[in-house]
């Protein structure tokens, strides 16, 4: 086959997975490890057919858990890097995304949900990796998560997790499912000119005078790679600017502190969320990933009703969008909360809601999406008063 | 509802092709007719020999939900996909099968029924494999799932490079046949 180019300029009809790879390439990716699992699988492909295409590196790793420290070696090295997991091999992975964390390396992860606990459903859709991708790993920190709704969303949000990656240098994970990866759409591609790409910031100071963590002031230190004229020291002990570890409380806090404000601080430069009807909405329908493009079936049902029904779709899932969620709990009756899951986000959305108004999840174990006449039923719940507030639920244990 | 929405379900067993169908119609109403058009097939062990179906919707309009609730048409290339999706589809849906691979039961009699002899005209082309051509070039004759213009568009840059031709004569094979049947259908309902 001819050689193709790292962006494949115009229209497609193009899978979920392959759309997440293609937007990896379009964004610089040259550097790919992995261990193939089901319904990731089809990235792990389309990376190895295409990296060599374009002069990157595909590796096939022993297990996750190589693959997951390959990436961020990759990184380190000055290469864009990224794998693609689902299930176990996301849980396996967890340790080094800690570590990717403390050593503020840019990556990007791509987590194809799909049903468990363990092997669970291998084939099958889930969602119920939501809280682990955010508390996963072990000790304080904060991340970047995004969920595609969409095959066009695969490849759009794929670049903008290279690009959040790569100007707040943590990893971050683009929280697709089965469905999605699995669902094969038309998937614009425009030309790498109107692709906005955001480069790693090098140090500017001479590489006698650079530290590896310095941040002059900033939230984000310039990334040097190894193998340049600088000296660089990633260290995964606590450790101060020079990368030195140092094991005391103070350093800790100081560090740790930077790590979480460079995300919190830029919140609002990163969230990123779909509002459909929720200016005159009295119900909103709070969904992400395959769950919101049933829920948006569900919405037009209830407006076809006559109900005033709103959607908020996170597409930003970590951080999450507190204060418009917050705002929004303030003047509607309650929210709907359709996931694949026993109830994940739903927690943030009580969290950020208060006893605002009420709070009706619609779980699903996993194994299948819902179906839009289930959420439509816990719209009517909250239209009739009969879903609870937060409150409700404490007194309720 | 999205009264734009064209719901279609094709099912058969692996290896005959059905995701393939799936693909070259999705990609024929999306890239070369403008529309929003979704693909979601089964997936798993199934695909490695058993039953075999894909799910398309094609629209106008944006796609919400993926999967077909009621099909407009339905497509079915083995007994078991007849008896599990064919037997329960609703009156008003295009019904189109394999005629020599399908037996159908007694009450089916009058009924409207499109049916296609499509593997055998794929091996009389030379090739089993474009059974599925065929098929298509049927599906398009007698149903408004896509333009024969832009199904053969997307054949041309689906199929593996120096088998076009093959497949657009079998396509072209299936339409032909499609046109005749047409005529037949409406006389029998006559």
């Amino acid at each position: 086959m001819a050689k193709r180019g790292p962006v494949l300029t115009g229209e497609h009809f193009l899978l979920g997975d392959f759309a997440c790879a293609e937007g990896a390439l379009a964004s610089g990716c040259r550097f790919f490890a992995g261990y193939p699992i089901t319904p990731s699988t089809e990235v792990a492909e389309r990376m190895a057919e295409r990296l060599p295409e374009v002069g990157g590196i595909y590796i096939q790793m022993e297990d996750e858990i190589a693959s997951a420290t390959a990436i961020l070696g990759a990184a380190w090295a000055g290469a864009k890097s990224m794998t693609a997991t689902s299930g176990p091999g996301f849980s396996l992975m967890m340790e080094a995304f800690g570590l990717a964390i403390l050593t503020e390396t840019p990556t990007v992860i791509i987590n194809v949900q799909r049903a468990g606990p363990s092997t669970g459903l291998p084939t099958m859709v889930g969602q119920g990796d939501m809280m682990q991708v955010r508390w996963g790993s072990h000790g304080p920190y904060e991340i970047i998560a995004l969920v595609p709704e969409s095959a066009q969303e695969c490849f759009d949000l794929t670049i903008k997790a290279f690009n959040l990656s790569e100007r707040y240098r943590v990893p971050v994970f683009v929280m697709t499912d089965e469905e999605i990866g699995h669902l094969t759409e038309k998937v614009v591609i425009p030309p790498p000119e109107k692709i906005e790409i955001w480069e790693r910031k090098l140090p500017t100071v001479p590489p006698e005078k650079f530290k590896t963590y310095q941040t002059n002031g900033d939230l984000v230190p310039p990334m040097a790679h190894a193998g340049s004229d600088y000296r660089v020291f990633f260290e995964s002990l606590t450790h101060d600017e020079r990368g030195y570890p140092v094991m005391k409380a103070d350093a800790h806090q100081k560090l740790v502190k930077r790590l979480v404000d460079k995300i919190v601080l830029n919140r609002h430069k990163i969230i990123e969320y779909e509002e459909k009807y929720t200016n005159d909405a009295e119900i909103i329908v709070l969904s992400y990933g395959i769950s919101a493009r049933v829920s948006k079936r569900a919405v037009r049902m209830a407006r076809e009703r006559g109900l005033k029904v709103g959607m908020f779709r996170l597409i930003t899932a970590w951080p999450f969008p507190d204060e418009r969620v917050h705002e929004l709990s303030k003047f509607v009756k309650g929210f709907v909360v359709p996931e694949i899951n026993m109830g994940q986000m739903v927690k943030e959305v009580q969290r950020v809601a208060t006893d605002n108004c009420q709070i009706q999840l619609v779980p699903h174990a996993g194994g299948d999406i819902h179906e839009p006449e289930d959420i439509l039923e816990a719209i009517y719940q909250v239209h009739d008063g009969k879903a609870p507030r937060r409150g409700d639920l404490l007194l309720a244990m | 509802m999205d009264s734009n929405l064209l719901q279609i379900r094709i099912s058969g067993f692996g290896g005959q092709g059905v995701v393939m169908m799936g693909y070259v119609l999705g990609k024929a109403a999306s890239v070369f007719e403008s529309k929003n058009a979704t693909l979601s097939q089964s997936y798993g062990p199934e695909s490695r020999g058993g039953a075999s179906a894909c799910d398309i919707l094609i629209s106008t309009e944006e796609i919400d939900y993926p999967k077909v609730v009621k099909p407009d048409i339905l497509v079915v290339l083995s007994q078991d996909a007849y008896n599990t999706y064919g037997r329960k589809r609703p009156d008003d849906c295009i019904f189109i099968i394999e005629k020599e691979l399908i037996e159908l039961a007694d009450d089916e009699i009058g009924k409207k029924i499109f049916s296609i002899p499509a593997t055998r005209l794929a091996e009389e082309l030379g090739r089993k494999i474009v059974m599925n051509m065929v098929m298509l070039g049927f599906m398009s004759a007698v149903s408004n799932c896509a333009s024969s213009e832009a199904l053969q568009k997307a054949i041309s840059t689906s199929v593996p490079k120096g088998t076009e031709q093959l497949n657009l004569k079998a396509f072209e094979t299936g339409f032909e046949f499609g046109l005749k049947e047409i005529q037949a259908v409406q006389e029998k309902i006559e």
